[in-house]
């Protein structure tokens, strides 16, 4: 574990160099205005309240990590950000750099820079990786007023991308995520996070099903993403993703609120303690 | 109910671009099917007695099916009854050209395939281009009943390559059409292919002599204009021995609120090593989005691979006609022959197909690979019908099926009838199939990554159309993929 820790540092790209090239602005008004403002957040999906006011703020540069048990609503909390329809918000606001999120389309939201590294993703048979994210890549530029990448621009760009995240060329023409191992899909992701640039980008269980090797290279390809204009919400049951991508905020998620938040070394109580404590807190403010 | 899966239902809203009428005065026979108005097709054409013979035999068996049995019901779509006295079997462009020079076709007509991006004059189609170079296709356009003109004919006479319409090769070239005319498609071999035989108008015929690979992809455009008429065409292509051609057939028609009748047959035969490519985008008008008007589409399409290593290989795109009801097949006699059967199918709103294709395995070692993809969306039904056949004295063959559907929204329907006759043991047969839905899940991945909801139907849909799509000659593969977006545009907005 150690040892991989140290070789992804060396052998990953600079992560001040792609943040440079990746967005460039909005690092004025990050004193003025938080990149994201969640306030008194409700969802439901079938009827069913799963978000029950979640408040939480994060400027740009920082990197939070919201933990909770199994159905505490970190899930959907990803999904709403990334304005999925499956799920009805209630009440409460989220402004994205200013923005009203909620009054967005989900692709509107990925072009105002909303990322979502999803835990399962998807497969889209027949279409290739490359031609994929080269659509995605001038769709977002498109929207931005830039110009519309060329085949001869876009691949040089991939296949430097596709070095540091350790991934073959032979990825290019494969179909979108058919037949990958998990850890191939995992990687994928973050691949196109390093193509879409985000401001914000949500690793909605980032880990799960990785493999020690699997997990050194996709947490070292975040750490290369990270810079003073882009922020992170890293969504995670266990703590072991945080020794590798180390927060500076933890937030835990309970039943739909989060119920405590601290420094990098909540984490680690919780990997003592379990999240006990926080089912029993919540079983007596109930029964109270 | 989420919006993306209302925005699939819009999708079915999308209008037909090819919908405008031609106005060009008609020279039509009165509605109505006999034995006289066969007489005045004929007649009209200028035809020898025997093919007059042959039309009327095909009459009388048609209307002894009609009696016995009427018009096939197996088929999985619901068709409402049709009256054959009811349609007009000829109409013609009345100015008609003698076909001797572009300049005297209708300029009407000129500008209806203008409008539909089909370019019939030579020499627009050559400006700019070095004298040496060869033009990609050679087209016989198709008007109503009658073939109004084809390019580039002289270009490939001096390769001895024929292609010209139906009536001419009847006029110049008897001999090959008396041998090969029925040879595959008998005129009684079902109850539309014998309607198609008593009133047949025009159509394409192809010949490829002995060792000439066709320099030019030839097509025929289809364009049905008149009101209350059918069309009613027949093609026959024959390459002969070595001889290799990809022919390209293309099809549109006005948008009228009653339905039009279209059967045609199409002819095709390969003899030793010969190959022939057909490929078809079949753009009839689809009716409306309550399933008014529309083509009634019944085509018999069959090739037979007659020599030692032959090979027939159909493509097709089908995303117009309310109803589609087509298999075109492969006779494969000649030893180690190849019939192939790339297949995609749309039906949205309230389009009806079933489609599918026969392989018939009589030579050794025969092989045969089908590949169908139906794709339903608004209230679509859509059915693969196959039937694979390996005869006793087929030791060797070889086939291979694969059967996909694709789901979008929760209105439509995928059927799937496989039919699989072995009698001989020495066979492989591999049969996969899978049916799909465009997945919110799929949608939602898309649009994160910051693609518009269209875009992302429009790529799931081409990436599970793939596999056909490669078999198209390649601007007939870019068409045919503007195509499907334009033709599901609005199902998911």
């Amino acid at each position: 574990m150690k040892t991989g820790k140290a070789e992804n540092r060396q052998g990953f790209f600079s992560g001040r160099d792609m943040g440079r090239a990746a967005i460039g602005k909005g690092s004025m008004e990050k004193t003025a205005m938080a990149l994201l403002e969640i306030r008194d957040l409700h969802a439901a999906v079938d009827g069913h309240e799963i978000l029950k006011g979640v408040n939480l703020t994060v400027n740009a540069g920082e990197v939070h990590s919201i933990m909770g048990p199994n159905g505490s609503g970190k899930s959907t909390l990803s999904s709403v950000l990334a304005r999925r329809d499956t799920y009805e918000v209630t009440g409460g606001s989220v402004l994205f750099n200013g923005k009203n999120l909620l009054a967005m389309e989900p692709e509107e939201a990925a072009c105002e820079g909303v990322f979502l590294a999803f835990q399962y993703p998807v497969e889209i048979p027949g279409i290739g990786n490359a031609y994929f994210l080269r659509s995605a890549v001038n769709a977002v530029r498109k929207y931005r007023g830039q110009d519309e990448l060329d085949a001869m621009d876009f691949l040089p760009l991939y296949k430097e991308r596709m070095k540091l995240l350790e991934m073959d060329e032979k990825f290019m023409n494969r179909s979108v995520n058919e037949g990958f191992s998990g850890g191939e899909k995992k990687r994928n992701e973050i691949l196109q996070m390093a193509m879409l640039e985000p401001k914000l980008a949500i690793l909605d269980e980032a880990d799960s099903g990785l493999d020690i090797d699997a997990l050194r290279i996709v947490s070292g390809g975040v750490n290369a993403l990270r810079n003073p204009d882009r922020a992170f919400l890293v969504i995670t049951h266990y703590q072991r993703l945080l020794n590798t991508i180390k927060p500076d905020f933890v937030h835990v998620l309970v039943d739909g609120k989060i119920a405590r938040s601290g420094g990098p070394e909540l984490a680690l109580e919780l990997e003592e303690t379990g999240y006990g404590w926080a089912e029993a807190e919540q079983t007596q403010a109930l029964s109270a | 109910m989420s919006s993306s899966t209302e925005t699939i239902r819009e999708l079915a809203a999308q209008e037909y671009k090819w919908g405008f009428v031609t106005e060009v005065d008609e020279d039509r026979v009165p509605k109505g099917l006999n034995e006289e108005i066969v007489r005045l097709i004929s007649t009209r054409k200028g035809e020898p007695e025997w093919l007059l013979a042959w039309r009327l035999n095909a009459l009388r068996r048609w209307f002894q099916m009609e009696r016995e049995a009427g018009a096939p019901a197996w088929a999985n779509l619901k068709i409402a009854p049709i009256d054959y006295q009811e349609i007009v079997y000829y109409s013609a462009p009345k100015k008609r050209p003698a076909l001797e020079s572009l300049d005297q076709v209708d300029p009407e007509i000129l500008k209806t395939y203008e409008k539909l991006g089909i370019p019939l004059e030579e020499q627009k189609r050559l400006a700019g281009v070095a004298p040496t170079q060869t033009p990609k296709i050679a087209i016989d356009a198709v008007f109503d009943s009658v073939s109004v003109a084809t390019t580039f004919k002289d270009k490939l006479a001096e390769m001895g390559v024929i292609f010209c319409s139906f009536s001419e090769a009847v006029k110049n070239h008897p001999d090959l059409v008396k041998k090969y005319l029925g040879s595959v498609v008998p005129p009684t071999d079902n109850f539309y292919a014998a309607l198609n035989a008593a009133v047949f108008t025009d159509g394409s015929f192809v010949y490829v002599p002995k060792g000439v690979r066709c320099p030019m992809e030839l097509s025929t455009y289809f364009r049905i204009n008149a009101a209350e008429t059918g069309q009613f065409e027949r093609t026959l292509i024959v390459a002969d021995e070595g001889a290799v051609v990809s022919y390209l057939e293309g099809c549109t028609a006005p948008i009228r609120d009653t339905n039009q009748l279209h059967a045609a047959v199409v002819e095709l035969v390969a003899l030793d090593d010969a190959q022939i490519k057909y490929s078809t985008v079949q753009n009839w008008y689809p009716g409306d989005k309550e399933g008014r008007g529309g083509i009634y589409n019944f085509v018999t399409k069959r090739g037979k691979c007659a020599g030692r290593n032959a090979k027939i290989s159909w493509t097709q795109v089908e995303t117009g006609s309310a109803i589609t009801w087509k298999y075109p097949s492969c006779i494969l006699q000649g030893d180690n022959s190849v019939g192939e059967f790339y297949s995609v199918a749309l039906t949205n709103n309230r389009q009806q197909a079933d489609t599918g294709t026969k392989m018939i395995h009589i030579g050794k070692n025969t092989r045969s690979t089908i590949v169908s993809k139906g794709i339903s969306a608004g209230h679509g039904q859509n059915t693969y019908r196959g039937q694979v056949k390996i005869l006793p004295g087929a030791e060797g063959a070889r086939n291979y099926t694969q059967c996909d559907s694709l789901l979008i929204g929760d209105q439509c329907g995928a059927h799937t009838f496989p039919y699989i006759d072995v009698r001989n043991p020495t066979a492989q047969m591999e049969h996969e199939a899978s049916t799909s839905k465009i997945g919110e899940d799929q949608l939602f991945y898309l649009r994160q990554r910051g693609l518009k909801t269209e875009d992302a139907v429009s790529m799931i849909v081409n990436g599970f159309c793939k596999t056909v799509f490669k078999e198209l000659p390649m601007e007939f593969a870019v068409e045919a993929q503007k195509l499907l977006g334009v033709s599901l545009e609005g199902s998911v907005g």
